[in-house]
Order: structure tokens, then C-alpha cells, then sequence
């Protein structure tokens, strides 16, 4: 789909599922970011603060969500996103992205979206108002 | 134990949307779209220009809120909003700042939690609002504790 316009209240954009997360994921999400919090790449550090072993930035999953988004950036762009982070997204988790339309007004199009793990459990949770021009 | 810090504001600071730092940024999101990376695809757009993701502020530079100590370790971030006027484009300069918008407790299953509610902003250099931002950071006891100690 090239455009917004063709898709309907209640339809869903075309999920993303992505690849399992690999600490090099992270480590490039730290370096790209700034954010060098060692509970996303360093497994001692990790253990430290009470957790399995290391967990992704909840940033990371947050941007990864938006690319649902990206396709469309010549007929709008994102006016707001808001998500909650639920859950924690671990080492070789397999996350899928999801977006729903939920209403058109005024040209403007809100979405319910979510990151999703391989156990069906909700990890980020929100929505998106993409504002046509 | 962060009420007294509520209404304070960090000192504005220049960040410029770099290039180099928006593509580093998109491929770490797995993102790398022509639109934020390649010149081409930026100049033909109706932007003229690449612009840059949505989450990419965190990126920025948002300066130091005075007397605002935060535990380096241990916080939870809990919500993410951002609100945009427009996308924010490759090569323009934004003035980023702070502000402490909220604090409170709340007594949960985990003993008493505290959520800080930091608002960001970034300006054209005219002055002009372009984004907003708002993070929720969640304090556990725990954390709190040892900051007491």
C-alpha cells in the first residue's frame, strides 16, 4: 500500500516482525543513542541489578515501532507518539510490530500500535496520531 | 524526594541534527529509509531535505537541571510521548531544554514508587516550539534507598 487514504478504520498496517534481538542490536542502539546504561549490554551488569540477563533499551523498541510509520512520510508525518513500556524485551526475543487504525479525523490518523514477543505478551504499548498534510 | 525540584528547568542547549548521528540512528532502529539517509531522496521530497525519526531526540543534548541528582543506575523508564509540529530535519539547529514537570509516590506491591515526569523541548533557532517530549521515570525503594545512603 502506497497510501494512508486506502486503509480503513479497525485495519491493521502490515506487521514487522523483526529479527531475534542480538546484543549487537543493543550495542549499536547504546552507541547511537548515548544511552550506555550497562544493563543493556553487559550481562554482569545486568545480573547486578536483579535481571536474567541483559534487556533491550525500551528507546530501542520504541524507535523500531515507528518504522511501521516510515513508508508513509510523503503524504504526512508522525504529530504524536506515545507509548508505555510493559514489559521487557530480552536476548533473542523475537519482537513483531503492530499497528491498527483506530480513527480518521480532520486528517488525522490514530493508531493503536504495540510491540509484541514471541509469547504474544505486549512489551510497548501505545499510539500514534500521523497527521496528513 | 523530588517534589522541591517541581517547575525547575534545565539551561537551553544547542544540538544540530547531524547527519551522520541520523543515519547511525536509523540503522540502529533498523530504519535506515532513504528519507532520513540518502540526499537524493531528501532533496526530492517535499521536505527538501532528509529529516530525521521520531524518537531521535534521544539523541539530544537536553542540558542540566540544577540540584537534580538522578541515581545512575536502577531507574525504570515507564512512558515515552513525543508531540512534533513538523519532522525535525538533517542539518537544522534545535534548542533543547528540560523541565521537571511532576513527582509523586505511590505505595505498590514493591514498596513506595516514585515517577518523575521530566517535559522536554526543542526550538528553532527563530524560537519557534518544534517538539515536545515527555518521560516518565520510575524510582523503585530500592533505588531510592541507596541514594539515601
Amino acid at each position: 500500500m502506497n497510501s494512508l487514504s486506502d486503509l480503513q478504520e479497525g485495519k491493521s498496517l502490515q506487521v514487522i516482525q523483526l529479527k531475534p534481538v542480538s546484543r549487537l542490536d543493543l550495542i549499536k542502539y547504546a552507541g547511537a543513542s548515548g544511552d550506555y546504561n550497562p544493563i543493556h549490554t553487559i550481562d554482569e551488569e545486568a545480573r547486578k541489578a536483579g535481571l536474567p540477563g541483559i534487556i533491550a533499551h525500551g528507546m530501542w523498541t520504541m524507535g523500531n515501532l515507528a518504522k511501521l510509520f516510515t513508508p508513509y512520510y510523503h503524504e504526512g508525518f508522525v504529530k504524536d507518539y506515545s507509548v508505555r513500556f510493559i514489559g521487557k524485551v530480552f536476548l533473542n526475543d523475537v519482537i513483531t510490530l503492530k499497528a491498527t487504525l483506530k480513527e480518521k479525523f480532520d486528517q488525522q490518523y490514530r493508531f493503536d500500535v504495540a510491540a509484541v514477543n514471541q509469547h504474544d505478551s505486549e512489551v510497548v504499548k501505545g499510539e500514534v496520531i500521523f497527521s496528513k498534510y | 524526594m523530588f517534589e522541591q525540584h517541581i517547575g525547575k528547568c534545565s539551561n537551553k542547549v544547542k544540538n544540530i541534527v547531524e547527519r551522520g548521528a541520523v543515519k547511525k540512528f536509523a540503522e540502529a532502529i533498523g530504519d535506515p529509509h532513504p528519507i532520513f539517509i540518502d540526499e537524493e531522496t531528501g532533496k526530492k521530497s517535499r521536505y527538501q531535505r532528509n529529516i530525521a525519526p521520531p524518537t531521535f531526540p534521544r539523541v539530544f543534548d537536553f542540558g542540566v537541571i540544577d540540584g537534580l541528582n538522578l541515581p545512575k543506575k536502577g531507574l525504570i523508564h515507564g512512558e515515552q510521548v513525543f508531540h512534533y509540529v513538523r519532522p525535525l530535519i538533517v542539518g537544522e539547529e534545535i534548542f533543547c531544554w528540560l523541565k521537571v514537570e511532576d513527582y509523586v509516590e505511590k505505595t505498590g506491591k514493591s514498596g513506595k514508587m516514585g515517577f518523575l515526569v521530566l517535559k522536554g523541548f526543542g526550538e528553532d533557532p527563530t524560537g519557534e516550539i518544534i517538539f515536545t517530549s515527555k518521560q516518565t521515570i520510575i524510582i523503585t525503594e530500592a533505588v531510592r534507598k541507596e541514594m539515601i545512603v
